[in-house]
C-alpha cells in the first residue's frame, strides 16, 4: 500500500518536472494533512500551521530538481516542512525576545526553564486533572520548549522519525540528538508532574 | 542494587540505549524503576490526548488553491521566471532598491560604529516605508476596482481577469513586504499584510469568469473586513512615518498584538 503511493508520487513527481503543473496538485492533496499534523504540532495553532504547510509545498515544488526520485516525496516534503518550521520557530523567538527586552535569550539556552513559565498556570493538584486543564498545561509546556526540543519530540514521538531524521533537521549529530529528545521528554514530564506525580521525590530529585 | 537513571530510562522507552537486554533485565526485578518507567509513560500518554483540529477533508483542495498561482505560469526553471525583465518591473524598482538597502545594511555592519547602524536601520526602516506606502497604493486600486464594478446584470457572468493579473502580482510583492516586515519587526505592518495577502489570494484564486452571485460574495467580503478602510489606515500612518520617521502609530501597534494571539 505504501508502496502503491509512492510509486504513484514517483510519477508525479516525473510528470510535474516534465512541466505538468497539474500534476504536483496530486502530490499535494495526498500529503497535506500529515504535513499540517506536524506543523500544527511544531507551530501550536492553526494559522501558523496552514503557513506552514503551504511554503513547504511551494519550495517543494521549486527544489523539485533536487528530489531524487528514489526518495519517497512524502518523506521528502516532511523533512522540508519540518525545517521550514524550526526556522519559523527560532525567527518567533527572537521577535519575542526583541519584543519582551534582553531578559529571555535565544533558543537552546540550557539555563532556561520552562517550569518557570508554565508554573503560574498550573492548578493546585487538588483542582488537578480535568483533561481540559492538563491538555493547557501540556501546550504551554510545549510552547516553552527550545525550537529544537520541540522539533524533536513532535518528530520523535508523534511522527517515530529516527534520531539521524532529526538530526538531520537539527543540524546537529545524533548523541546532541539523543540528548535534546531527552531534555525535552524531562521538561514536559516535570509541567505535568503537578497534575499526574504525587509522589514526585524521585522524578524531581533527577533534576541534574 | 544501583537504579536506572531518569535519561536511561527515556532512552529505552524510544529504544535508543545501548544496555537494552541488561535495562530490561533490571526492570524484571526492579519495581521501582517500572514504576518510574511508568509516570515517564503519561508524558506520552499526555502528549497523545492532545488533540489536532481537524483541517477538514477538503484541506488539500485548499492548499493547492492557495499555492497554485504562486507556482507561476510556465515550465521554466522557477528562478528564470522570478528574474524574468516583466517580472522584475512587476515587482518594481522600489524592491529592488529596498534589496540593496538592506545588502548595504549588512555588508557594513561588522565595521560601523553603533550611532551609523542606527542610522543604516534608519534608512532600511525609510525604504520599507515608502516601498510598502507604494504597494499599499497599488493594492488598494485593486480593491477598488473590485467595489466599484458595476453590479452585473442578470446572469451574465463578470470577467475579473484583468484584476486577477495583479493581484497575482501583488501577492508576490506582498509575500516579500511582510517577510521583511517581520524580519524587522514591524508585527503591525506584518499582520496587515497577512489579511491583505489572504483577500489577494482569494481575488487571484477565483475563476476568471465570476457569476454576478460569486462577484458579489468577493465583494461583500472586503466590505466585511473592511479592508479598503485597513488598507486606507495603515497607508496614512505610513506617509506620517515618511515625514516624521520617528513617530510609530501607537494605535496600530496593538492591534497588531491582538491579531497574532490568534
Ligand atoms: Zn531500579
Amino acid at each position: 500500500m505504501a508502496d502503491e503511493v509512492a510509486a504513484s508520487d514517483a510519477i508525479a513527481v516525473r510528470r510535474t518536472l516534465g512541466g505538468d503543473r497539474d500534476a504536483y496538485r496530486v502530490l499535494v492533496e495526498r500529503h497535506s494533512q500529515t504535513v499540517y499534523r506536524l506543523a500544527y504540532r511544531m507551530m501550536g495553532n492553526r494559522h501558523d500551521a496552514e503557513d506552514v504547510v503551504q511554503e513547504s509545498f511551494l519550495r517543494a515544488y521549486q527544489k523539485l530538481k533536487q528530489f531524487a526520485g528514489d526518495a519517497n516525496f512524502g518523506t521528502w516534503v516532511y523533512r522540508i516542512a519540518a525545517n521550514y518550521a524550526i526556522d519559523r520557530l527560532r525567527q518567533r523567538n527572537t521577535d519575542e525576545a526583541r519584543r519582551e527586552g534582553p531578559s529571555k535569550s535565544g533558543e537552546d539556552s540550557p539555563g532556561l526553564d520552562p517550569l518557570s513559565q508554565v508554573r503560574d498556570l498550573s492548578p493546585s493538584p487538588e483542582r488537578l486533572a480535568g483533561s481540559a486543564q492538563l491538555a493547557e498545561q501540556m501546550k504551554a509546556a510545549l510552547a516553552a520548549l527550545s525550537p529544537a526540543e520541540r522539533t524533536a519530540i513532535v518528530m520523535r514521538h508523534w511522527d517515530g522519525c529516527g534520531i539521524e531524521e532529526i538530526a538531520a533537521v537539527l543540524k546537529s549529530n545524533s548523541n546532541a540528538t539523543k540528548n535534546t529528545v531527552f531534555r525535552a521528554v524531562q521538561k514536559l514530564r516535570r509541567a505535568m508532574a503537578p497534575f499526574v506525580e504525587r509522589n514526585e521525590a524521585r522524578a524531581m530529585g533527577t533534576e541534574g | 542494587m544501583k537504579h536506572r537513571t531518569e535519561e536511561e530510562l527515556i532512552g529505552y522507552r524510544f529504544g535508543e540505549v545501548n544496555e537494552r537486554m541488561e535495562i530490561a533485565a533490571h526492570l524484571e526485578e526492579c519495581a521501582e524503576c517500572r514504576e518510574e518507567l511508568a509516570r515517564i509513560e503519561t508524558v506520552f500518554g499526555a502528549l497523545d490526548a492532545m488533540p489536532v483540529p481537524d483541517p477538514g477533508e477538503e484541506y488539500g483542495r485548499r492548499v493547492w488553491q492557495r499555492i497554485a498561482p504562486r507556482l507561476g505560469r510556465r515550465r521554466a526553471r522557477w528562478w528564470e521566471s522570478q528574474f524574468a525583465p516583466q517580472r522584475l518591473l512587476a515587482l518594481g524598482g522600489v524592491v529592488a532598491l529596498l534589496i540593496l538597502a538592506f545588502v548595504a545594511g549588512r555588508w557594513t555592519k561588522p565595521r560601523i560604529p553603533v550611532r551609523d547602524e542606527a542610522d543604516a536601520a534608519k534608512v532600511r526602516e525609510r525604504v520599507l516605508v515608502v516601498a510598502v506606502g507604494e504597494h499599499l497604493g497599488r493594492t488598494e486600486m485593486v480593491l477598488m476596482e473590485l467595489e466599484n464594478a458595476p453590479a452585473g446584470k442578470g446572469q451574465k457572468p463578470i470577467n475579473i481577469s484583468l484584476t486577477q493579473r495583479r493581484a497575482e502580482d501583488l501577492v508576490e510583492e506582498n509575500r516579500l513586504y511582510r517577510q521583511t516586515a517581520l524580519n524587522e519587526g514591524d508585527q503591525a505592518m506584518a499582520s496587515t499584510l497577512d489579511e491583505l495577502e489572504r483577500v489577494l489570494l482569494d481575488i487571484a484564486n477565483s475563476p476568471e469568469e465570476l457569476t454576478p452571485a460569486a462577484f458579489e460574495t468577493i465583494r461583500k467580503r472586503i466590505e466585511a473586513q473592511g479592508l479598503l478602510f485597513k488598507v486606507r489606515v495603515v497607508k496614512q500612518g505610513l506617509d506620517e512615518r515618511k515625514s516624521n520617521p520617528d513617530a510609530k502609530p501607537a494605535e496600530n501597534k496593538s492591534r497588531g498584538t491582538e491579531r497574532n494571539k490568534v
